[in-house]
């Protein structure tokens, strides 16, 4: 195939007519005169890519006709940093690294949906330590409440109302306090590697998520009493940006926007992973179809995170999951090293370091092998798919035995549901493309890759 | 400029210089460009617990045309860098740029096709903040850096022989690659 | 084939003796030659006489089992049969059926995934109303099928998934565009286009989404380099992530 072979999508000439302007500055003169110019009132207004309002670097191009909205069309790949080509050349266990920033705001999720399907390709789903897997719900429900907060503070704050962005913002550093304190970074920690996780609870971890259960949910119940009955609120969020049931079926719409419809679709309770069937929980549903509908379901599953965490806290502290390993005990698999905080920051544990340098040859050998080469994965190719917090965020890996990924693609929530801006947002108002984006809480990282 | 070009060198223009410094740092208003994940930690900078309107800046100007620092926060992929200059080239000088985070540094971990490997390939850099994402303490210590830059500009005769002094410096600094490996503790 | 004789050959062959399996697998082109170490000038690692062919391209044998059952007949055996009722010109269209971990694809003819793929959103019986996008992969080695599109279906109604895999030559990169069917696939088909140079035959507007409007190349194919720069630090210089040595 010829690499520079054209292929003429404009060749309908659907997308260019009339004149275009292109403003760059101290023209305004010819731009004013053109559309004094010319017969229609439809004027093109291009919204970012830089813009404070749009939520990362997407890029809206909207036809406008007065204040109401013709056409919208979204451009995108501003944030585009070939992630998916850069795995192919890192060991599976570095994909990890590489796969977590994508969707920056969830970004366990990202390492979950990856590890799940290393694990699946490996064939070790059912060798992964019950201990491993309830940190992962933990740190994937803490996740799911700070992303929520991020989602509802940058609505607030593109709606004009900074009281949210503060603080929905300040109780995410709570959240965030967490992820230091477990993994060693408030953002794309990198913790959960296939097999297990990175390293276990340190002490102290479990009373201080306590605290953090018990203050969000008064934070909560507060952040509740501002919204929920604003009269202001309300005016800008109900029966806008309206995507009903077909509409999300039609355009592959996942998580609270579809939960928003009516249809309780989601996927910890219907196909679940990391052990979530023996979790008890709700899932968070509202008829509306609306901005409002969808801002009262992040909310409910905020609460219902609390609940799941509440329950993880007690496996980890007196449950079933008290003790054990964090990473699988196959030690052709798992991450050799046992990490620790030690005075230049966290390294391997002096411990490990005694046992691999005078204990163990083995332990030396396997050490070395994992670190620099990694294992190896048997050929085929999987789909994992995680409920993220932005709906269903999907890996698709191939491999082709080697210890590099063959491909790795990731299905973004955020990439599908954005498709559906044109179908919330023509007919509306220019003030409601705002609010529809926020609602559908996009992530240009997931979206761009 | 206007008057502290006139001025000869001596007190009356250092103390020009001290007052337009503290005139110019003491309320920096910063253009949003945020891009990635450095922009949720630029974001952090400004909630309640590492709240940079201590130092006026909460008043985050969406247009660059009233902007004096942009905070290039997140990976610049092929796609947005002529976008980034054309912002840098909307913002009124005096002007200035932090690159946070090491993807706006260097490129980052993503050393790659779709990556500027440094956003200083495309605007001038008075910052360099590393960190993948650098915390909001971190980033608060680049601004203050940047207060401390801003707060000793030197201008009219002071600011030509500075420009002479560093260009010397310059010619007479020898190239990374050949110096032998510096040793340390 | 230890025997000339046509019998026992056959007898043999049913078998699927280790010399029988080794002839096929002699035939399969290579996949890769030596083991690890470098390629260029001072491979020390020895190895370097390997040579790995490619795994024959089988397809799974009945009852291909559920989700998490093997050998007995299940959900995957249900969804098959389902299929071949719904569309007669199964064995046409079907070029095979994989079971791998859990997991089924149907390998289908680019022909008739349009119908394929109707009939799998509409059955009521299989209703795969969602599909979670494209997913291209660059096979060089693969000649004849380089480019591959696998398109994950999920069912809500029945709480189901599958998987479609449609192959197609580099020479003559077009698969149909099933966004009249499914219109989420509209920005995943545009981003394959964008990422592999596989062009979709009837999808309303093709053109690049994620790259610049612009760029020459399809970055996510086997032979686009990954395009990093040397790194220069105190004096020693470390080559991009693709032009290093590599131990695989």
């Amino acid at each position: 195939m010829s690499p520079t072979q054209q292929y003429d999508a404009y060749g309908a000439d659907e997308a260019t007519e009339g004149t275009v302007f292109n403003v760059g500055g101290q023209d305004w003169d010819d731009v004013v005169q053109g559309a004094q110019d010319s017969e229609d009132d439809r004027l093109v207004v291009n919204m970012g890519p830089q813009h404070p309002s749009t939520h990362g670097v997407l890029r809206l191009i909207l036809t406008l006709d007065g204040e109401t909205v013709d056409e919208a069309r979204v451009g995108i790949g501003y944030l585009h940093t070939g992630i998916e080509k850069n795995m192919e050349y890192r060991t599976w266990t570095q994909g990890t690294t590489f796969c977590t920033r994508m969707d920056y705001l969830a970004p366990i999720f990202n390492e979950t949906a990856y590890c799940l399907a290393v694990e699946k390709l490996l064939g070790i789903s059912d060798q992964i330590p019950e201990r491993a897997e309830v940190i992962r719900v933990l740190m994937m429900e803490v996740n799911r409440i700070s992303s929520h907060l991020v989602a509802i503070a940058s609505f607030g704050l593109e709606l004009g109302a900074t009281t949210v962005m503060l603080n929905g913002f300040l109780e995410r550093e709570y959240a965030l306090d967490i992820f230091e304190m477990v993994a060693g970074l408030r953002m794309n920690m990198a913790y959960i590697r296939p097999g297990g996780v990175a390293q276990d609870l340190p002490p102290g971890a479990i009373d201080k998520i306590g605290d953090f259960v018990k203050r969000e949910r008064y934070r909560f119940g507060q952040l509740r009493k501002l919204l929920d009955a604003n009269p202001v609120y309300l005016a800008r969020t109900k029966n806008i940006a309206y995507l009903d049931l077909t509409a999300c079926m039609a355009l592959g719409v996942t998580g609270p926007v579809l939960r928003s419809t009516g249809l309780p679709w989601d996927l910890r309770k219907s196909q679940p992973y990391c052990g979530y069937e023996t979790y008890d929980f709700e899932v968070a549903t509202q008829d509306t179809c609306d901005v409002y509908g969808r801002y009262l379901v992040r909310m409910e599953e905020m609460d219902e995170s609390l609940k799941i965490i509440e329950q993880c806290l007690d496996r980890l502290s007196s449950g079933s999951a008290k003790t054990g390993p964090v990473m699988i005990q196959d030690k052709k698999i798992g991450w050799p090293a046992q990490l620790a905080l030690g005075p230049d920051g966290m390294g391997n544990s002096p411990n490990h370091i005694a046992h691999i340098m005078g204990q163990s040859m083995e332990a030396l050998i396997h050490h070395f092998k994992l670190v620099t080469e990694g294992f190896r994965v048997p050929a085929g190719q999987v789909y994992s798919a995680v409920e993220s917090p932005r709906g269903e965020l999907g890996c698709h890996l191939v491999s082709d035995g080697g210890t590099r990924p063959y491909r790795a693609h990731f299905r973004d929530p955020s990439f599908t549901n954005l498709q559906a801006i044109p179908a919330a947002s023509e007919g509306a108002m220019v003030a409601d493309v705002i609010a529809a984006v926020a609602s559908i809480d996009p992530v240009m990282g997931g979206v761009d890759r | 400029m206007g008057l502290e070009e006139k001025l000869p060198s001596g007190v009356v223009l250092t103390t020009v210089e001290q007052v337009i410094g503290l005139a110019r740092k003491s309320s920096v208003w910063p253009a949003t460009f945020g891009l990635a994940c450095c922009a949720i930690e630029m974001m952090a900078t400004g909630d309640p617990r590492h709240d940079f309107s201590r130092w006026g800046m909460e008043r985050a100007s969406g247009s660059p045309r009233q902007a004096d620092l942009m905070i290039v926060a997140g990976r610049v992929s092929q796609k947005m860098a002529p976008v980034l200059r054309q912002i840098y080239d909307q913002m009124a000088s005096p002007k200035w740029v932090i690159a946070m985070g090491v993807c706006a540094s260097s490129g980052g971990m993503f050393n790659n096709y779709a990556i500027v490997q440094g956003v200083d390939h495309i605007v001038p850099v008075d910052v360099y903040l590393p960190g993948c994402p650098p915390r909001p303490e971190m980033l608060l210590d680049a601004i203050l850096k940047l207060h401390d830059k801003i707060q000793n500009t030197k201008m009219g005769p002071h600011r030509t022989k500075e420009i002479e002094e560093l260009e010397r410096a310059r010619l007479r600094q020898l190239p990374l690659l050949d110096q032998p490996q510096q040793v340390t503790s | 084939m230890s025997s000339q004789h046509p019998e026992q050959q056959a007898e043999q062959a049913a078998d699927q003796l280790p010399a029988q399996r080794e002839d096929e697998r002699a035939d399969q082109p290579i996949a890769r030659r030596g083991m690890f170490g470098a390629r260029t000038t001072g491979d020390t690692s020895g190895f370097g006489g390997l040579v790995v062919r490619q795994s024959p391209k089988v397809g799974s044998e009945r009852p291909y089992g559920g989700p998490r059952t093997t050998g007995t007949e299940g959900e995957f055996d249900e969804v098959a049969d389902l299929l071949e009722e719904a569309y007669p010109d199964f064995g046409d269209g079907i070029e095979r059926v994989v079971v791998d971990r859990g997991e089924l694809t149907f390998v289908v003819r680019r022909e008739h995934l349009l119908a394929i793929v109707q009939v799998l959103r509409d059955d009521p019986r299989l209703r795969f109303e969602m599909c979670l996008g494209v997913s291209g992969v660059h096979f060089p080695a693969d000649t004849g099928a380089e480019l591959h599109a696998t398109y994950p279906l999920l069912s809500i109604t029945h709480n189901r998934r599958i998987r479609l895999e449609v192959t197609c030559p580099d020479a003559d990169p077009h698969i149909p565009s099933v966004v009249s069917v499914y219109p989420t696939n509209n920005w995943h088909e545009r981003e394959t286009y964008d990422f592999f140079g596989l062009v979709f035959d009837g999808h309303p507007a093709l053109t690049r989404i994620m790259m610049p409007d612009d760029w020459m190349g399809h970055p996510q194919r086997k032979d686009y380099p990954l395009g990093g720069i040397p790194v220069e630090y105190r004096g020693a210089t470390v080559p991009p992530p693709d032009e290093r040595r590599s131990y695989v």
